[in-house]
């Protein structure tokens, strides 16, 4: 058996690693969630604001990270319309734009009621990196004279008296790397106490953990926060236990579960070789 | 003359950046810099794709290895640029119909959006979901327990697995009961050390412990190394024969 697995060919651990992803995803194999302090946290943070609060949801991500951070991004959505918050969505990144039309496609459809231009407003892409965040810090409309459709922001009910973006109450980022919410957390919600939590793909989340409570309120980190933010929300808002829709991380933690156990079999497998190797003077 | 005005104009709107930040009156100075740092950075972006046509032009037509990828990297570029510019299959928008270019260079349908729905997004997020395959591997035929350091990450790395998953409940659940039942400790006093909280712990106390102090070595060496290029001490920006 050892002899099998020292030379096992790593074609093997693809197809492996296929299925682990693979049957949980097409079996709807999903676990409960029981979630953490920070997460109830970040979610307090969103539930506490008034109603009609301004929230700035800034998607600084791609394609590349869509599987991690959409669903955070869309419970994120969710939450601020069930709680009526003003959005004003933003983006440094130029792949983010469809992003936010994803999130735009959760209002239309499930808050009809919510009105684009009086509820919420895409600003879309600029570039720039963070050096928009310092300029629209204290003049919004120096670098966002129109919204994304181009329409211009003084003719727009929720943007006509934004002066800048010190009068949001809360950034909500949701970052795949730079420009994202440490370059939030440092031009805009450290020097202008502007309340700011972050959710980040499972890498980007350890650097951020230092800003943790002053400069940033809470983190969500990778699918897993995703997940118990949508047990939150559900448990919150019990009506959206009929969206199907509103489950996106909890689906993706079927996939994830198998797949680190996966990872965990290989490795002790793995040490097993090792030691048998080295106890045969082979290492 | 080349390398002094270049100094005199770095110093100078290094030090606006850094006054208005302390005095209110020129607040509006460090606004105007920075709006012309955006601008720069936009007209970089021409200047990449410029440099990025010139490197795989000159590799194809001196038909180095490989030279058929930079084929492939041009005629996606290019045609990317075209149908991005001429906003290929978008319609006019409802609000200026009557401009045949008013539509968003990515309203669904439109040929970017063709591109961007049915290429990029595929293929960015399949480059990503190799990542896993990868990972597997290389676990399996590097994470080895040889030697004390190589034990601890071994150790974290595994509470970070079980911890991300619902799998770090049904692992310690067992245990915890055992625990609490032998011991007679109170169950919520043993819930940190249920392998989902524990990596959360890790996270908050040894992560960030370590990544704090990482973060301060680096902040004092941006500082030290900005005064000296400031100051004109360091011109390795101005090109290498600086």
């Amino acid at each position: 058996m050892i002899e099998f697995f020292r030379h096992l060919d790593r074609r093997w651990i693809f197809l492996a690693m296929f299925f682990a992803i693979a049957i949980p995803i097409l079996t709807g194999l999903t676990f409960p969630e029981d979630p953490s302090p920070m997460v109830r946290s970040v979610f307090q943070t969103v539930d506490d604001l008034p109603e009609g609060s301004s929230i700035l949801i800034a998607c600084d991500y791609d394609p590349a990270s869509k599987g991690e951070l959409e669903p955070m991004d869309a419970a994120f959505t969710r939450h601020c319309a069930l709680k009526k918050h003003k959005i004003f969505y933003i983006t440094l990144w130029p792949g983010a734009v469809p992003m936010i039309k994803k999130n735009i496609d959760i209002l239309e459809d499930e808050f009809p009621n919510y009105k684009y231009g009086v509820n919420y407003v895409n600003l879309g892409f600029q570039a720039g990196q963070e050096g928009v965040i310092k300029v629209i810090v204290n003049e919004l409309q120096d670098m966002y004279s129109f919204d994304d459709d181009g329409t211009n922001l003084d003719g727009i009910p929720i943007t006509r008296d934004v002066k800048n973006i010190q009068q949001m109450d809360l950034i909500i980022n949701i970052s795949a790397g730079t420009p994202g919410a440490k370059e939030w957390i440092q031009y805009a919600a450290t020097p202008y106490g502007i309340p700011m939590i972050a959710g980040t793909t499972g890498v980007g989340a350890p650097p951020l953990y230092p800003y943790i409570p002053d400069q940033l309120t809470g983190i969500l980190g990778a699918i897993k926060a995703a997940a118990e933010y949508e047990q939150v929300l559900l448990e919150a808002y019990p009506e959206q236990c009929n969206n199907p829709r509103s489950r996106l991380g909890q689906q993706r933690m079927g996939s994830q579960l198998v797949g680190h156990l996966l990872i965990i079999g290989l490795i002790v497998v793995g040490n097993i070789v090792y030691f048998s190797d080295r106890k045969r003077g082979k290492v | 003359m080349k390398r002094t005005v270049p100094l005199i104009i770095a110093a100078t709107v290094g030090f606006v950046v850094i006054i208005s930040w302390f005095i209110p009156y020129a607040q509006s100075w460090g606004q105007n810099v920075m709006i012309w740092f955006d601008i720069l950075a936009a007209i970089a972006i021409v200047l990449g794709g410029g440099n990025l046509v010139k490197m795989h032009l000159r590799k194809v037509s001196d038909r180095r290895s490989g030279w058929g990828y930079s084929l492939i990297t041009l005629l996606a570029f290019f045609t990317t640029l075209a149908i991005g510019l001429s906003k290929f299959g978008v319609n006019p928008s409802e609000l200026y119909p009557d401009y045949v270019w008013s539509g968003n260079h990515l309203q669904e349908g439109g040929g970017f959006w063709w591109i961007y729905q049915y290429l990029y997004l595929p293929l960015a997020s399949t480059m990503f979901a190799l990542l896993a395959f990868f990972i597997a591997s290389a676990a399996f035929r590097a994470f080895r327990a040889k030697n004390v350091e190589a034990i601890i990450l071994l150790g974290t790395a595994f509470f970070v697995l079980f911890g991300k998953t619902y799998a770090g409940v049904i692992v310690s659940k067992a245990p915890l009961e055992w625990i609490s039942t032998t011991l007679g400790w109170q169950t919520d006093a043993l819930e940190m050390f249920r392998l989902d909280r524990f990596q959360e712990t890790i996270m908050d106390t040894f992560n960030a412990w370590g990544n704090r102090a990482i973060m301060i070595g680096i902040a004092l060496g941006v500082a030290s190394l900005s005064l000296k290029v400031l100051l004109g001490v360091d011109r390795s920006y101005l090109g290498s024969q600086e």
